[in-house]
């Protein structure tokens, strides 16, 4: 053993806010999918859990590659900043990425653009993100998303398998017992998947800071034109329909949360740092889905869209 | 940070979402806007207390019909530990879904409503908190502030579910009752003034106090199930050769002895890697990828296991079962086994007694109706294709538990539990 000890570095797995547990869970996830499916993709968003997901991806498969290609759905408004950092990452890892845009779907006639003061393309994501699994014949889809952000996601499996329309069917879910994982499906089928099911915002954030994770600085606090609807703060641009009264201002604001610009609400900020942020977490009053345009639509919001394919 | 992970079980009016909406409140877990939005839908439905289930019953089915159907995962810390709550319906349609949601924790919170003391449900619970070797088992006894705090009432109940533990309870399982009132917070956080008789803890101080379903898990045989062998192929890593699993039980050190399954081969632990990070060791639960010195026959589904320490090779395996799916499990079919990440046909030879979980009692004859219906618990013979290499659930659940998956539906059909 003593020609081991001189390499060997001490691993303080009990020294740290983050417990090291999810991150071990998330790992055996993604190695399943490596194994039981023949095209998986992570839907990659440039947000903060897609972040962490491709993360815990490098880490599975060290010293060997992220054996995933990355999908991202544009909306094509998003914001500039994600942009950019999702092309840095990508050269970075040496990943492979599709980009379909929902611009593509609307030209085809497949959806139909939403107008008025909220009109989003939030929901239209869908039919463009089914189109590409059935382009590049994905079988398992792995997201970002976690059960404490929302309560029809707290419901829905580590492995959720969509039929051949991408719908959820929360009646036909697969019991999942210990952490044995059941990924059989029919051709035509995909299994949408989550290995940050069980993470909190709070531990993701630990997680970015303990890992020292780079992340798009929107959510840090910079100066932006915004204006107020519905008490929640809306970041100015050309994709929102605005009235009359709702004039533009410039303040300090961050996100907590990133969709698009026209889901996503931002949130009066000066946090310039990873401690600051989890401070400001901590101690917030308000969910971070509360800045999700997209849930407030109705309570069953996200369910439905979970039927019609959404991840 | 470690994680505890708890099992609930029971219906609304027994006062579980009060309970649990108030750990998440003194725990501040839970935000303002959600428990404002709360308060308000549950005084519009024209209840008093906090009705959580508006909060956790995530479907369109469950709030149209007011019941809980499927698990709901509820998650709040204190600066100790990580919680992570699985709420899972009381009512015997649903015992699938408990079995599912109980599967993974290490402790068992059942609620007793102090009016009504040991009902049907309160049994059915302890029964499969004990089936699935849950070693903590916590009686809460809820709605204390309606019987006065009457020590006696508590005293009653304590003593009568101790009597059904002497049938269903296992060596080393831990039982502790707590008088609580989960309206006013009485021994949930803070210690209550209305039970000088009451020495015990309250019920976040026990639940801090417990140790992790992992600690144990690492003390006892240790199996490493391989997931993945990674071979990189690069110029760095020319004659790497990795294998990638989560140790399901047990510690592995570097230079440890160590048995290849089903090949036998032998070879010794040269590095024992987290994403290039050298470890001396592995515990249970840890997703680590292990180099050998030695070349050998060894892939996906395969195992390793410390020389000495073989699990037994079973072609044949008895075992309890919980029968999940609508479609009935007979004798004579054929399913897919999976141990842990190993797949294996399987065909069920005999189907020897159940036990109804109804009413608690067990028969020894065949199903009357030919096999397991949704729900029922029983035990069964099977055989497999090919060995799997299993310890017996008592002695270690992490290697010890199969599921069934019927492949013209590609379902889970069934959990099981090697006897």
């Amino acid at each position: 053993m003593s020609t081991f000890s001189e390499k060997t570095t001490v691993y303080q797995a009990n020294d740290s806010s983050f417990p090291r547990e999810l991150e071990d869970e998330a790992i055996y996830i993604l190695r399943e999918v490596a194994s039981q499916f023949e095209k998986p993709a992570i839907l990659f968003s440039g947000g903060k859990d897609s972040i962490t997901v491709v993360r815990l991806a490098q880490k599975a498969f060290y010293p060997g590659k992220i054996p995933f290609t990355l999908l991202h759905v544009d909306t094509g408004h998003n914001f500039p900043e994600t942009i950019e950092y999702r092309d840095w990452l990508v050269n970075k890892l040496g990943l492979e990425l599709h980009i379909r845009y929902v611009a593509d779907s609307i030209k085809q006639g497949k959806v139909k653009e939403e107008t008025g003061k909220y009109a989003s393309r939030n929901a239209l994501q869908t039919v463009t993100l089914l189109d590409a699994i059935e382009e590049f014949k994905f079988d398992a889809c792995i997201g970002g998303a976690r059960r404490d952000e929302e309560k029809a996601r707290a419901k829905e499996r580590i492995f959720s398998v969509r039929d051949d329309f991408g719908q959820w069917n929360s009646k036909k879910q697969r019991p999942e017992l210990f952490d044995m994982l059941n990924g059989k499906i029919e051709l035509g089928e995909n299994v949408r998947v989550f290995p940050i099911s069980n993470w909190t915002e709070l531990d993701v954030w630990n997680y970015i800071k303990e890992e020292e994770l780079r992340i798009p600085t929107i959510y840090f606090t910079h100066e932006r034109e915004v204006f107020e609807r519905d008490g929640m703060i809306w970041a100015d641009s050309e994709f929102i329909n605005k009235s009359e009264d709702e004039v533009p201002y410039k303040i300090q604001v961050r996100f907590r949360t990133v969709g698009d610009m026209t889901c996503t609400a931002a949130v009066a900020s000066t946090a310039d740092n990873l401690d600051d942020v989890i401070e400001e977490i901590l101690s917030a009053q308000i969910s971070e889905r509360g800045a999700r345009i997209d849930d407030k639509r109705s309570e069953a919001a996200m369910e439905k869209r979970k039927q019609a394919g959404y991840f | 940070m470690d994680i505890l992970r708890i099992a609930t079980a029971g219906s609304v009016d027994d006062g579980k979402s009060t309970l649990i909406g108030r750990l998440l409140y003194e725990t501040k877990s839970i935000t303002k806007d959600k428990i404002e939005a709360l308060e308000s839908a549950s005084k519009r439905k024209g209840i008093d207390f906090l009705d959580l289930s508006l909060l956790t019953d995530g479907l369109i089915a469950e709030r149209e019909q007011g019941i809980t159907i499927d698990v709901a995962h509820i998650y709040f810390s204190t600066p100790n530990r990580k919680y992570i709550i699985a709420d899972t319906p009381g009512h015997f349609e649903y015992t699938r879904n408990m079995v599912t949601g109980a599967s993974n924790t290490s402790v068992s919170i059942i609620l007793i409503d102090a009016r009504n003391g040991v009902v049907e449900q309160t049994k059915r619970h302890f029964y499969i908190s004990s089936m699935l070797r849950i070693k903590n088992i916590i009686v809460a006894v809820n709605k204390m502030d309606l019987v006065t705090y009457s020590q006696e009432k508590f005293e009653a109940i304590k003593n009568e579910l101790l009597e059904i533990a002497k049938q269903v309870s296992f060596k080393g399982q831990t039982l502790q009752f707590i008088p609580i009132s989960s309206l006013y917070g009485e021994n949930l956080v803070r210690k209550s003034n209305e039970t000088p008789w009451y020495e015990g803890a309250t019920l976040l101080d026990t639940l801090e106090n417990f140790g992790t379903q992992n600690l144990e898990l690492s003390t006892i045989q240790a199996r490493f199930p391989v997931q993945h062998v990674v071979r990189p192929k690069t110029e760095e890593y020319h004659d790497y050769r990795g294998y990638a699993g989560k140790i399901a039980s047990g510690t592995f050190l570097i230079g440890n002895l160590v048995e290849a399954l089903p090949s036998g081969q032998i070879s010794k632990i040269k590095t024992i890697e987290k994403f290039g990070i050298q470890l001396e060791s592995g515990n249970a639960k840890d997703s680590v990828v292990i180099t050998l010195e030695d070349n050998i026959d060894l892939s996906r589904g395969n195992m390793l296991i410390k020389v000495g320490e073989k699990p037994e090779s079973r072609k044949e395996v008895n075992a309890k079962i919980c029968w999940l799916d609508n479609q009935m499990l007979t004798v004579g079919k054929t399913y897919l086994l999976q141990h842990g990440i190993n797949r294996v046909k399987a065909k069920i030879t005999n189907i020897s007694s159940v036990i109804d979980i109804k009413n608690m009692s067990l028969s020894n004859e065949a199903p009357v109706n030919g096999g397991l219906t949704l729900n029922e618990i029983g035990w069964i013979s099977l055989k497999t294709a090919s060995p799997i290499f299993a310890d017996k659930y008592e002695e270690n659940p992490a290697n010890g538990s199969f599921i069934l998956i019927d492949e013209s539906s590609n379902s889970t059909v069934g959990v099981g539990f090697v006897e």
